[in-house]
């Protein structure tokens, strides 16, 4: 019936792949201004459910994708990774507006420069805030990234 | 001054000894005030019938590390009166090498988390605080980052690149 050893693994994969990125449990981290735009992508105008990811979790546990949703200290930035190691894999990380990506413009001692020197991201989107075509576009290129990778089973 | 406010008049009556200088700018009255008069001047604005000074809207600080001033730091009180509706504004001065002023927390409960900020951000101290701690820096912070000698792109992160845990070496950003 399988002719040859790669056809089904590949195929698998890809089966995973669209099942993981239409089913994505989303846990916002939000701590700022940012928040406002990523309600305004989530709730009914914008409508974040037809992309599979309507359903914020408050749990980092039960969660897959962890939405980092403004400025990051240097005082929470302990929290954001205990946050990130209790998630279990597979997960990705979403950085949420140019605060989330570089610091943005709080170039001085209280925030952290970039979460990327904290835990692993997948997704930046930038904008101060983003809106929410931005949002959702960073939404697809993930589905997309996650659709690409090698799935762990 | 003949067209002074009730506030600077009564003040300057009954703590002559106490008022360095005071002034009215566009209507805002101030009264700059030795440090040992502190607590005297703020309980006589509050309890005064007359002046019922009995909301403190903000207490905060200045460093005047680059005004050539003689003195660095000053501490600025902003007083309401809710009954009266009228302002005043208390400054105290405190010098660079241990700077501390009197707590008037004993009088407007709410000065107990400005003074905290103040001490966090500017280092200067509070004389009587029940707790004096840091209340927006982290505990292991080390310095005052509001003072105008804290160097600018000084960071000093808990965790992650350049934090303690931290071997030292440039480290590029996590990646999976």
């Amino acid at each position: 019936m399988f002719s040859s050893e790669g056809f089904l693994t590949s195929k698998l994969e890809k089966a995973v792949g669209w099942a993981r990125k239409y089913s994505l449990f989303q846990y916002p981290f939000v701590t700022a201004c940012c928040g406002m735009e990523y309600m305004a992508a989530a709730s009914s105008h914008y409508d974040i459910d037809r992309f599979g990811a309507g359903f914020p979790r408050f749990s980092p546990r039960q969660a897959d994708l962890l939405w980092v949703v403004g400025t990051i200290n240097h005082k929470m930035a302990p929290v954001l990774k205990t946050v990130y190691d209790q998630m279990c894999d597979p997960k990705w990380v979403v950085a949420f507006g140019v605060c989330t990506c570089t610091g943005g413009f709080y170039d001085n001692y209280a925030a952290v420069q970039g979460i990327d020197t904290i835990i692993p991201v997948d997704i930046y989107i930038p904008g101060c805030p983003p809106r929410p075509e931005t949002v959702l576009d960073g939404l697809m290129k993930l589905q997309e990234k996650i659709q690409k990778s090698r799935q762990e089973l | 001054m003949a067209d002074e406010s009730l506030t600077l008049r009564k003040l300057r009556a009954k703590f002559a000894d106490g008022i360095i200088e005071t002034h009215s700018d566009c209507g805002d009255d101030t009264a700059i005030i030795v440090p040992q008069a502190l607590v005297a001047v703020c309980a006589f604005l509050k309890q005064d019938p007359e002046l019922d000074y009995n909301f403190l809207m903000d207490l905060t600080a200045v460093d005047g590390l680059h005004l050539q001033l003689k003195q660095r730091f000053e501490v600025v009180y902003h007083f309401f009166s809710l009954s009266k509706k009228h302002r005043v504004r208390i400054k105290v001065r405190a010098d660079a090498k241990n700077p501390e002023v009197d707590s008037i927390v004993a009088l407007w409960s709410g000065a107990d988390w400005y003074e905290r900020e103040v001490w966090d951000m500017f280092g200067i101290k509070f004389r009587g605080h029940p707790n004096l701690k840091r209340i927006l820096m982290y505990e292991e912070f080390q310095g005052h980052p509001l003072r105008k000698d804290y160097p600018i792109h000084k960071r000093q992160p808990l965790i992650g690149p350049g934090s303690k845990g931290d071997a030292g070496l440039p480290s590029p950003p996590v990646s999976r």
